[in-house]
This record gives C-alpha cells, sequence and structure tokens, in this order.
C-alpha cells in the first residue's frame, strides 16, 4: 500500500535527520510514492506521475559554521552598538513613558537586519514580468539610509510571483481591465453585503467556482485578509484545528482570531498527522473530554518557503478516517500546478469535491489582486451572511476583477485559443529543467520537482546576501529568505520561475549561479551527480 | 472621488505602464515607485515624517495595533469602535478596557484605577506599556472623539495614542486634514495616525502616518505589510491624482461641511417623530434610528429595512447599516447610516430627506 511504503521511508528518514551523517551513504533523504492511494478491489489504475520531494539534511560543518557565524554577527552588532551610537530615529516629547520596542528586537533589526537590508525592498519602475526594471540605489553609510543614483537596470525577474506570466501590460487582459475601469470606477466604497456588489463580482464567482470545479465560490479584496477574516468565521472554540507546522502568517492570524485550539503536525508528514488525529479523536477537549465540535485540518497546496507539495490523497484518506474536514490553501498552487492549472486536486487527479473548502488567492498566476474561497452551496451561503470580510470589508475594484476574468478565461481555453495550455506546459518545463541543472550542479534545492518555486539552499546569512548582490551585478533579480522567515540555519534563495521565461533567459541565470556557487562554496550536495545533459522537455524519462 | 474623470485617466496610464497585480509583496519587488511616491505625499499631506501605506483598508488598523501591543500590555478603547480595530485589538491578545463612548470621566476613572494596580506593582508597571485607541469620527454612532481632552489624559498617565481617521480623514477640517486640524492641533502630538484610503479617496487600501520611530517598525512586523502582496499600482496612482485634487481645491472641503449641516438640520426638522438622527452635524455619517426602540434589535432592523426598500422604489437608495451580530463587542441599535457627498446639490438632499419621510410615515401607518 501506497501509505505503508511511505510511513515505512519516513521512519527511515527520522533516523537520518540528526544530521549523522555516518549512518547512512549520503544523509538524503528521498520520498518516492505514487500519487495516489490505491483503494480496494478498483481496477489497476493508469501510471501516476511519482510525488519526487528531496529535504537533504544541511552538512555538520555548515551548520556549525552557520550558528558560529551568525553568533559573530550578533556580538559584533554589541560591539558597535557600543561603540557607535546608531544612526537611528528617536522618540520625541516622550520622556517618561514605558519603552515602545524590546531590546532585542530593536538590537536585530538595527545590527543585523540593517547590514543586509539593501536586498530587500528594493524598488522597481516598471511591470513586474519575466524581466523588470530596477531603480538603482546605494548605501554610503552601511545601510543606515539609502541614496537614488537616478538610473535604472533591467533585470531577469526570478523573484516575483508571477507563474503563468500574466503581469503584462499590454495584451488582452489589460484592455479588458482598462475598459471596465471606463466602466465601473476604480472602487466600490461599500462592503459587499450594502452597496459593494457589482455584476461583475457575481460573474467572477461564477467563473472561479467553475474553475476549481467547487459549486459555489465567495470573493474577497485581498487574499491575506481571506484567511485572516473568515477563518473564525469555519472554526471556533470547541473546534480543533490540525494545522501544518510551516503554515503562512495568514492562516496562523485567522486560525489565532477564531479561538479554536490548534495542533501542528510536522510538516508534510503524514505519520504526525495521523498521530495528532488518533489522538485528537481519543482523547477529546483538553479538560471536559467531551468530543470535539468539529477538526479542520488546514494545509497548503505549494509551500512557498519550502516548495514542497502537499500530499493530498494520503490526507484525503485519513480525513475520511478520522472523519475531519479539510482547507487547502492553494495561493502558490492555483494556476500553476497540474496539467490543466487547476490546482492540487488538478495535480492528483482527485475529485475536487472531496476537499471541503478550497481557497486561494489572484495574486500570484493571474496578475491581479484578490483572494476567493470555493466550497459547496450551503457553506458558501453561511459564508454570503457571516464572514467578516463580506460584511466590515470593501469589495474588489472591478479592474482587478476583470484581470482575472480574461486570465482565467485563457487559461480555461475559453478565448477559443490554446495560450492557457501553452503556458501551463511552459511553466512545468521551467520548473524542472531549473531545478534539475541546480541539482546537476551539486547545489541542494528543496522541495517537490514539480513545484514552480525553487529554493536554493545556502544556509548562512552573509551567503544569503552575497548571491543577491552577486547577481544583480549580473542583473539577475533574486529573492533571499533568512531568519525569522525561515529557521535560523536555513538560509534560502528562492527562485520563482515563471510561464514568461525563455530557456535562453534560464540557462543565462545558471550560467551566473554556477559562478556565484563556485566563489562562495554553494555545492553541498552529496548526492551524486549525473553528467548527462539535462533536456528541456516535460518527459518524465529524465532523472538526475 | 469615485466618478472623478481626472483619478480614471491616471489609473488608466497607470495600467499601461505596470499592469494591474504587483506579483509580490512589499520586501520582494513588489514595492514600485508609485507606492513610495504615495508614502511621500501622504507623509507630507500629514505633516508627518513617515507614512506606510497597505492593500487593504480593514488590514490597516488590524495589523497596526498588533505590530506594538502585545499580551503584557494594556489598551483603553472606547467601546463603541468599529470591527476593524476590535480584531485588531483581539490579535494583540494585550488587555483592553472599554470606556463608555466619548465618556472622558470613564476613561479617567479606568486610567485612575490602572495608576492604582501601577503603585501597588511598579516592576510590572515599568514593563506594561499603555495605549489609547479612538476613532476621529466613529461608524458606528457619527460622533467625534474630543481630542482635547484625549490629548489631555494621554499626557497625564502616559499613553501612546493612535486615531483611526478612516472617516475624517478628507472630510473634516478646513482643508481636509481631519481631526487635527478640525480642532487646530498639531498631528505630531499623535503617535499614530491611520486611514483609510477607501471612503474619501475613492481608491482601495489604507495607510499610517507618523514619526519615524513608530512607522519604521511597521515595515518589519506589519503582518498586513510584510506578508501580503502590495497593492495594484493602478490603485495607487488613483490614490495620488485625489490627494493632488484635495491640495488644490479646497473649497470641497466647504461644500462637503456645508452638505452636512444641511442634511443634519433637514433630517432634523423633518422627519417623522419615530426616527431620530444621530451624530455631529458636521460628521459625513450619520445614523438614523428608532427614538422608541422596542428592545427587539431584530424586529427593530426589519422595520428599518421596510422603509429602506421603499426609498428604493421611489429612487433613493439607502441602506441599513450591517453588523455580525454575534461577532461585535458591543452592537449598536440598527441603524440607516447616511452617509453625506460633496456632489449632492441641495435639491437631490430635499428630495432625498422628502422621499424618506414619506416612506416612513407609511411604513408607520402600516405598522400602526
Amino acid at each position: 500500500m501506497a501509505l505503508d511504503k511511505t510511513e515505512y521511508s519516513m521512519s527511515a528518514a527520522e533516523k537520518m535527520s540528526n544530521g549523522a551523517v555516518g549512518r547512512n551513504k549520503n544523509g538524503v533523504r528521498v520520498d518516492r510514492s505514487d500519487g495516489h492511494v490505491h483503494q480496494n478491489g478498483s481496477a489497476k489504475k493508469e501510471k501516476r506521475r511519482p510525488f519526487i520531494e528531496s529535504f537533504e539534511n544541511i552538512p555538520l560543518l555548515t551548520a556549525a559554521t552557520t550558528f558560529i557565524g551568525f553568533h559573530l554577527i550578533l556580538l559584533m552588532g554589541y560591539v558597535t552598538s557600543i561603540i557607535f551610537t546608531p544612526k537611528v530615529a528617536r522618540e520625541k516629547n516622550r520622556q517618561g513613558y514605558v519603552p515602545l520596542y524590546d531590546r532585542f528586537e530593536s538590537f536585530y533589526s538595527r545590527y543585523v537586519y540593517r547590514r543586509l537590508r539593501d536586498c530587500w525592498n528594493i524598488p522597481i519602475c516598471g511591470c513586474p514580468g519575466s524581466e523588470v526594471t530596477i531603480k538603482d540605489r546605494v548605501t554610503h553609510d552601511c545601510g543606515w539610509t539609502f541614496e537614488y543614483t537616478g538610473t535604472q537596470s533591467t533585470a531577469l525577474n526570478l523573484g516575483s510571483y508571477n507563474y503563468l506570466g500574466f503581469a503584462q501590460a499590454e495584451g488582452s487582459c489589460s484592455e479588458d481591465s482598462a475598459v471596465k475601469i471606463k466602466e465601473l470606477g476604480c472602487a466600490t466604497a461599500s462592503p459587499r453585503i450594502e452597496f459593494g456588489t457589482q455584476k461583475i463580482h457575481q460573474e467572477l464567482e461564477a467563473l472561479t467556482a467553475e474553475f476549481v470545479g467547487m459549486e459555489d465560490a465567495i470573493t474577497f479584496g485581498m487574499g491575506f485578509a481571506t484567511n485572516a477574516l473568515n477563518l473564525p468565521s469555519i472554526v471556533s472554540k470547541g473546534c480543533l484545528v490540525v494545522s501544518d507546522e510551516k503554515n503562512h502568517a495568514s492562516l496562523i492570524l485567522g486560525l489565532r482570531l477564531s479561538g479554536a485550539n490548534v495542533e501542528v503536525f510536522k510538516h508534510n508528514n503524514m505519520e504526525s498527522l495521523r498521530q495528532v488525529l488518533h489522538n485528537a479523536v481519543i482523547k477529546g477537549q483538553p479538560r471536559s473530554h467531551r468530543p470535539w465540535k468539529k477538526i479542520l485540518i488546514v494545509v497548503e497546496g505549494v509551500y512557498s518557503m519550502e516548495g514542497s507539495i502537499v500530499r493530498l490523497p494520503e490526507i484525503l484518506e485519513l480525513k475520511r478516517k478520522y472523519k475531519a474536514y479539510l482547507y487547502v490553501d492553494e495561493a502558490h498552487s492555483i494556476g500553476a500546478i497540474g496539467r490543466n492549472g487547476r490546482g492540487v486536486v488538478d495535480y492528483f487527479g482527485v475529485d475536487p469535491k472531496e476537499v471541503d473548502i478550497l481557497m486561494g488567492t489572484y495574486t500570484k498566476s493571474f496578475g491581479s489582486a484578490g483572494g476567493y474561497i470555493a466550497g459547496s452551496k450551503a457553506f458558501i451561503d453561511h459564508m454570503r451572511v457571516n464572514s467578516h470580510g463580506n460584511c466590515y470589508a470593501t469589495s474588489m475594484s472591478s479592474s482587478c476583477a476583470q484581470q482575472i476574468i480574461s486570465s482565467m478565461k485563457i487559461i480555461m481555453g475559453k478565448d477559443g485559443t490554446n495560450e492557457g495550455k501553452k503556458r501551463i506546459d511552459q511553466l512545468a518545463r521551467n520548473s524542472r529543467y531549473f531545478r534539475r541543472r541546480l541539482n546537476q550542479m551539486g547545489i541542494i534545492t528543496i522541495g517537490n520537482n514539480d513545484s514552480p518555486v525553487v529554493p536554493m539552499m545556502v544556509y548562512m546569512h552573509s551567503k544569503i546576501a552575497s548571491v543577491v548582490r552577486r547577481l544583480k551585478t549580473n542583473n539577475i533579480a533574486v529573492v533571499g529568505v533568512g531568519f525569522p522567515a525561515t529557521p535560523l540555519m536555513e538560509g534560502r534563495i528562492r527562485f520563482c520561475l515563471s510561464a514568461a521565461h525563455t530557456k535562453e533567459q534560464l540557462d543565462n541565470a545558471l550560467v551566473h549561479v554556477e559562478e556565484a556557487a563556485d566563489f562562495l562554496g554553494l555545492r553541498y550536495s552529496r548526492k551524486r551527480r549525473s553528467k548527462e545533459p539535462v533536456h528541456y522537455s516535460d518527459s518524465e524519462s529524465e532523472m538526475e | 472621488m469615485i466618478e472623478n474623470p481626472e483619478i480614471e485617466k491616471s489609473a488608466l496610464e497607470c495600467l499601461s505602464h505596470y499592469g494591474v497585480g504587483s506579483c509580490g509583496p512589499r520586501g520582494f519587488y513588489g514595492t514600485t515607485e508609485v507606492h513610495l511616491d504615495l508614502e511621500d505625499k501622504l507623509a507630507e499631506y500629514m505633516k508627518c515624517e513617515e507614512a506606510v501605506v497597505y492593500s487593504y483598508g480593514f488590514s490597516t488598523i488590524a495589523s497596526a495595533i498588533p505590530a506594538y501591543a502585545k499580551r503584557s500590555d494594556v489598551i483603553f478603547v472606547d467601546e463603541m469602535v468599529n470591527f476593524a480595530i476590535q480584531k485588531g485589538l483581539d490579535a494583540s491578545r494585550s488587555q483592553i478596557n472599554y470606556f463608555k463612548h466619548n465618556d472622558m470621566e470613564d476613561l479617567e476613572r479606568l486610567l485612575m484605577e490602572q495608576a492604582d494596580l501601577d503603585r501597588k506593582n511598579p516592576k510590572k508597571a515599568k514593563r506594561t506599556r499603555r495605549f489609547l485607541v479612538a476613532e476621529g469620527i466613529y461608524m458606528n454612532t457619527g460622533l467625534m472623539a474630543p481630542l482635547p481632552k484625549l490629548l489631555e489624559l494621554r499626557e497625564k498617565y502616559k499613553l501612546r495614542f493612535f486615531l483611526d481617521e478612516a472617516i475624517s480623514f478628507g472630510t473634516i477640517g478646513k482643508t481636509g486634514h481631519g481631526l487635527t486640524e478640525h480642532f487646530n492641533i498639531d498631528p505630531s502630538e499623535i503617535d499614530m495616525i491611520s486611514g483609510s484610503l477607501e471612503n474619501s479617496i475613492g481608491s482601495i487600501g489604507g495607510f499610517c502616518v507618523g514619526s519615524h520611530f513608530i512607522i519604521e517598525h511597521q515595515r518589519l512586523s506589519g503582518l498586513g505589510y510584510c506578508f501580503s502582496a502590495s497593492a495594484p499600482p493602478l490603485l495607487m496612482a488613483a490614490a495620488i491624482t485625489a490627494l493632488d485634487i484635495m491640495q488644490r481645491d479646497p473649497s470641497i472641503f466647504q461644500t462637503l461641511r456645508d452638505n452636512s449641516t444641511f442634511i443634519h438640520s433637514q433630517l432634523s426638522s423633518q422627519l417623522p417623530s419615530d426616527l431620530r438622527v444621530h451624530g455631529h452635524p458636521e460628521s459625513v455619517i450619520k445614523h438614523i434610528r428608532l427614538a422608541n426602540p422596542s428592545g427587539d434589535k431584530v424586529a427593530d432592523e426589519q422595520l428599518l429595512n421596510e422603509i429602506v426598500d421603499k426609498c428604493e422604489e421611489a429612487g433613493l437608495a439607502l441602506t441599513t447599516a450591517a453588523y455580525l451580530s454575534d461577532r461585535e463587542v458591543n452592537l449598536p441599535e440598527p441603524s440607516i447610516r447616511v452617509t453625506v457627498n460633496a456632489l449632492l446639490s441641495k435639491n437631490e438632499i430635499e428630495f432625498a430627506v422628502k422621499t424618506l419621510k414619506n416612506c416612513a410615515e407609511s411604513v408607520f401607518k402600516i405598522q400602526l
């Protein structure tokens, strides 16, 4: 059974995960399992694509140097803070007040974050498509202040969430949005339940429901707010929520506001989830031991920091067994994975109605703004009356709504061309090719082979900044993430691929990444590297 | 501002340059020149040092409060604040003390109680931050906060003051600078002013202004800022144009004020005695409530809905204020919320009041 195979490989992997290299050949944990669950008595199913995720462990030496390096930065910061006065704003007219910020918080932001500050919040002056125009700035005082040089530079954009390449200023989507602005204005200034519903919102909801394969959908003006404002209407005190440890901040905020009990399970680890559910059903609520009002499992489709894809078939089996509900946040997976771009349910070939609640955002693959929740008609009707967002928050702008409608129609093929299918295939090819080439160089990438987010592990904070700066001089724009968004020892560079990237652009980027890898020592992987050329195709026969 | 052709034009121009979405959070290539321009303009307009712009009005105050107030802190807040502030307070996990609506004596009493507690435990008092949250014009009642008295209490008890000017920004004050201009107070006395781009500016989003010291913190710990995609540039461009119009032509504020006071006087004099209008005469939000509420909020709301439906048939669009009855901390009485627009002419206002009066009278007659 597929579940057993996964369990077996999991427990073997747990033994390897404490960094002890000697016990295993090369410290690699590779989970391979079929993408679907075998049903009893069913006929032989066709071969599904394999689910390949890898989370190679950090080499011991690197872990040690990262640890020492971080504390060295803190020590240097401490010494600097004693010798020099910081060029930082001070409060005026507030003597005798309790200090507003914690000491460690302000120390960290002044002496650690400030040194690397030029890698983030980089201003752009054009459309964030496959190439982006960056406004150049320099700092003459180690990051305290910035000055604009007045020049601009164009760089290959590997940092924006533009999975299907709809972030374009020209094209049918933008033209349609322009028409709608002239017709309906920029905004409605009213919540949906009062005067904020225009016909375009209803059209959008019907189209979204059709796209994801559910009965009905409801949309909101902001993706973050969709989670934060709607989870309190779904769960409340007396409910249990089982959430993945790497869930996004919006989910965590929504769960906190709801007042439900939250239990965390290890990232994408089905054994951990099974144990949590098992204990929850047996023990019940904490003091009274009454059964929980409901149990909701909250996961994401694609985790943007890890690049992993949720193990949906296995979760569905656990959900059926323990009679729990499932909420999948498809912020990064809708439009980006699956043969028809319909997200994780499409990727695994599962009936969408098996998942109770599908949530997603329009920011990444559709080039717009906003979020939606899709489910059964009864559920959505409940949300229309009880959702905080519906009742108090302004409705979506008509231009954003039109952009989504146009791009969704292209993806679904409703515009009469196969432009949508071409984009989806291009994205899949780009993701696989890029990841395989990086692995071939010996760089550790984590996550699923099919995910459009490719995190490259660099571990040390100084290396994050060096790679970003180095690639910027070579006109490649990337994003680095470190503490506190990721664990302390796991700094990474995150590449976001797009259907708008061509093979030439990716090859050029890979040349520069390889140079940086040689200069900074990023070839951490101890897996065997294949010397065969990587083909740019989406056939599955290419393996490392 | 929503129908203004100048704003539409600038939004279209921005669309042709940037596309619709910004495809990333502010930290990862989502910061465009338009965002930076708008922040500079807002800071300049409100005469503060720095501004930070959010992509949604609701998340602005709901992310700003938890960025500063943590579990061990104390917040004093008016009991009739709007829902977004209530969510911000929930997310902060601090101890919340509600004082009666616009009642400064009640607030002083609570502050004195807190001061007593502090005297008994000075060590804890040194670590507990104290905040005061109020709205410029309360969305739920239409009254204005008594700013001078609040500032006096703030000074006396060493509180940090957050003012939510979602409604009052761009509507009161001689040139639309909000409550601080109305009372002739320097904006730097207030620690942080938060506002919305959705009401008077006709775009989507929100902002916070204040000193560098306070606002810089939100760029790293405001959840709605760091973990959410930045606002679509075209909506930011619309907001910039709206601000330009406001600065260029301050006479619209006088028109708005005249309209507000005129509506108020008309409603007070013309409405049947069963209905009463609530709200400051100069406020742009007025609530029409039953003079003798029956005590059953659901039935009262239904009655008001009937009046609103009849008005709609007669060509007047009104709405009852929407609340989630089981989520509000202090559910207000059902009301018809009237908002004033600078583009309304005297005739239109008179027509509106007359229609409302006739519909209300006919509904009450049926009731009897």
